[in-house]
């Protein structure tokens, strides 16, 4: 989610809309009123035409008058994303449609993409018989789904920019883009391991190869563009990388993880952090790593939010104390913040990758303890 | 959190038996300790806390901690959390009620497991509060006592200040190693976000004796040193000079007693290249029998007025034995507990060995520093060591029962 305005030249390019599919159950009657509810948003307002609505399905048409790239979400208690769009070029409108039963949600703009973004509440009222313990899990598995295909939508279109950029010769874009399009990526990485031999062919480190073994992927390309400085031979890895991307994504949006995967998934990007961001392994090249680093963390909080309602029945405190965790890695993250990115990771001190390593570990002690609780024995 | 509780029903429950689907893999009975510990346990209660005077163990391992949050009552949760899983290391039990394989499988374990099979190796875990505790954080300031202020500088002191101090301290002692590492990594584990380990140290060979039922044993310079140290059975000794007295300073410490840690690095290499000559010249005893040049016994007297053929002291006057002897420094007595430590190689192929000296007193500034401003000025051994880290904590009294628990009277 960390981009730049740079964003604005592709996006209103680029062919395909992620649009936040709709989830629920087959509640699909009828929608919850005649109109579509506009959102106008711009570098420094997010004005929501309703602040209410009946349950059901609820669209919002949003339209960015502002000079950022946008987004716009709208959020259950605990941030739990019900719906996103993002990449919402300066000029452009974008619609979202969103399954929401009774209850009380936040919508967010977010021009530049970062940050808390211009909150609003949306109350939404009727009858909806509260889920089942079953039910919210099953729930879970598919607002979590719904997340995937937001992220790889995003994904195929930074990936497409980058390659083209890489492709063009144009290695200071490219270079900008390489942190962006990774973010998508490092979000949903848990997913994306779940394809065996296409992870490490997008993903590998150089000191991963065996001898003999063939490098491709965004490591490879982040060589050429840091250390040779030279791309010129590079197109042919940049193709081969959209190819495998295209490919993981179409994978990623057929398969269904189970509470207890998400629940891993989310440990498991943190110790991703742990192991690979913290130490500056990730991205040896271009030290962007803190990109790295905050996607890992958003994807592994998107992994427990869709988990939340089913967590707040089982273990409120639990819940409570990795909202008190989530924020405080936020926290000492943005410490770190550059403009709309992050400072590299080769200037950080070692006091700093110590708080950090600290708050990570802080956070990953609770949340290696929901995977057991969902399994619900 | 999960785990806390379990720990904290555990720790309040100590005298049930253990809960349901817990492994009993050691003990065989509930959690009470038993009324004769078996001989190679130590009792995690009592009047005293466990590793002071206790005879000491071969191996260490050492932990200090800096506490990152700010939260007085998480603080103070994981202490008992800490306690409850001291209490059940200490009879060689896992670290939690479930331990390393009796919980549920999509759970990581209670335990890290790689104790399992090990007998409790007479585990004692010792907990020390340092200076930097006692700042506004929470609350102590006023409850700082006045023999816990920070350590002078010392000539010739090469400090790492990243290993050095620390709020918290756990000394981990045990006649296994992996025993003492077991414990330290299970309590790190347990107070992950409330607390991050600062620096650690490793020892594998004591070097002090504490009861007369030990030889002495030798440092890495070869030589028995700390001859002349407090031992269990010296009682008044002990009372007079290790043990906190009502009156001393806060009623918290009464009972305890102060640490101090530093880390020696010696230089083996020059070291081993020096004449035996020059090597019992500068400890001032002989280095087969560790008897004072002066004597033939390792526990003959010293006699620092005797002088040689040549007219001068036959214990020399910069001597380490004369330095470092009570009789040269108003009568400071300590109860030194060290242990040799071997970090492997520094990048020069050299030996990264050395002493962790570790010593108990009633109060650091009137034993521990007069002496070592004594050595630190004119100690020939100065020559081949180097102190890089140092510490001092305060270790309050033993814990009664396992309603007690770390630092309750510091935090009441």
């Amino acid at each position: 989610m960390r981009t730049t305005r740079l964003l604005a030249l592709f996006a209103a390019t680029a062919a395909t809309v992620p649009l936040a599919a709709c989830g629920g159950d087959d509640a699909g009657s009828d929608a919850s009123s005649s109109g579509k509810i506009t959102v106008a948003a711009s570098d420094t307002e997010c004005t929501v035409a309703s602040a209410q609505s009946d349950a059901g399905t609820v669209t919002f048409d949003i339209a960015n008058k502002g000079n950022k790239v946008t987004e716009f979400y709208v959020y259950a208690p605990g941030d739990r994303v019900m719906g996103e769009v993002e990449n919402i070029a300066p000029g452009l409108s974008r619609e979202l449609i969103v399954e929401l039963a009774a209850g009380t949600y936040e919508t967010a703009c977010k021009p530049g993409m970062i940050g808390k973004g211009i909150r609003n509440a949306f109350q939404v009222s009727g009858s909806a018989a509260p889920l089942t313990e079953d039910a919210k899990l099953a729930q879970a598995t598919k607002d979590y789904q719904r997340y995937v295909k937001s992220q790889t939508g995003a994904l195929i279109e930074q990936t497409t920019a980058f390659v083209n950029a890489v492709k063009g010769g144009d290695i200071e874009k490219a270079k900008t883009l390489f942190p962006i399009a990774r973010t998508y990526w490092e979000r949903i990485e848990p997913v994306a391991e779940s394809f065996g031999d296409l992870d490490p062919k997008i993903d590998a480190r150089e000191a991963d190869l065996a001898p003999g073994e063939k490098w491709t992927g965004f490591h490879k390309i982040e060589k050429d563009l840091w250390v040779a400085k030279d791309v010129s031979k590079s197109g042919p890895a940049a193709d081969q990388l959209l190819v495998d991307v295209r490919t993981i994504v179409d994978k990623a949006n057929t398969v269904t993880l189970s509470p207890v995967q998400l629940a891993n998934g989310s440990k498991g990007l943190l110790d991703e952090v742990a192991t690979g961001k913290i130490t500056g392994e990730e991205d040896a090249f271009s030290h962007t790593d803190l990109w790295d680093f905050a996607a890992n963390v958003e994807g592994s909080q998107a992994a427990i939010a869709a988990l939340r309602p089913a967590l707040e029945e089982k273990d409120a405190a639990l819940v409570k104390t990795l909202d008190d965790r989530f924020a405080a890695v936020e926290a000492a993250l943005e410490k770190h913040r550059d403009g709309d990115g992050w400072k590299l990771h080769n200037t950080l001190s070692q006091a700093d990758l110590k708080t950090l390593s600290d708050e990570i570990n802080a956070l990953s002690e609770p949340i290696s303890k929901v995977a057991a609780l969902v399994a619900g024995k | 959190m999960q785990r806390r509780k379990v720990i904290g029903l555990a720790g309040a429950g100590v005298v049930g038996a253990a809960t349901a689907g817990a492994v009993a893999w050691r003990a065989t009975g509930g959690e009470a300790e038993p009324a004769a510990p078996a001989p190679d346990r130590i009792s995690f209660y009592g009047e005293r806390q466990a590793g002071i005077v206790t005879p000491a163990q071969d191996r260490l391992h050492f932990v200090a901690f800096d506490v990152i949050t700010k939260d007085r009552a998480a603080l103070i949760d994981m202490l008992q959390s800490w306690t409850a899983a001291a209490a059940r290391m200490a009879q060689g039990k896992e670290a939690g009620a479930l331990g390393a394989v009796g919980g549920l499988p999509e759970a990581p374990p209670e335990d890290t497991g790689e104790a399992l099979g090990l007998p409790a190796a007479d585990l004692t875990l010792t907990v020390g509060f340092g200076p930097s505790l006692f700042d506004n954080r929470f609350g102590l300031r006023a409850r700082k006592p006045a023999a816990l202020a920070d350590l002078p500088k010392f000539p010739g002191d090469t400090l790492d200040p990243a290993l050095s101090g620390g709020d918290i301290c756990v000394q981990a002692c045990a006649n296994d190693p992996q025993v003492a590492v077991h414990a330290i990594r299970n309590l790190a584990r347990i107070g992950m976000g409330v607390v991050s380990v600062r620096w650690s140290q490793l020892g594998f060979g004591r070097t002090s004796s504490t009861s007369t039922s030990q030889a002495t044993p030798r440092n890495l310079f070869g030589f028995k040193d700390g001859t002349a140290n407090l031992k269990a059975e010296e009682t008044a000794l002990l009372d007079d000079h290790l043990w906190v007295r009502a009156g001393d300073g806060p009623d918290w410490m009464t009972g305890g007693s102060y640490m101090v840690t530093r880390k020696i690095r010696m230089l083996i290499e020059p070291w081993d290249r020096t004449s035996l000559l020059e090597q019992e010249t500068i400890f001032g005893r002989d280095k087969g029998e560790g008897a004072p040049l002066t004597g033939k016994g390792e526990f003959d007297e010293p006699d620092f007025a005797a002088r040689g053929d040549d007219d001068e002291p036959v214990i020399a006057t910069t001597a380490h034995v004369r330095l470092a002897h009570p009789t040269q420094n108003g009568g400071a007595r300590m109860l030194r507990r060290g242990y040799n430590f071997v970090d492997g190689s520094d990048g020069l192929g050299r030996l990264d060995a050395g002493l962790f000296f570790i010593s108990y007193q009633r109060d650091p500034h009137r034993q521990f520093v007069p002496v070592q401003m004594n050595l630190a000025r004119r100690d020939q051994l100065n020559e081949y060591i180097r102190h890089v880290s140092s510490g001092i904590f305060a270790c309050p009294p033993g814990l009664r029962a396992a309603d007690d628990f770390w630092g309750r009277s510091l935090f009441a």
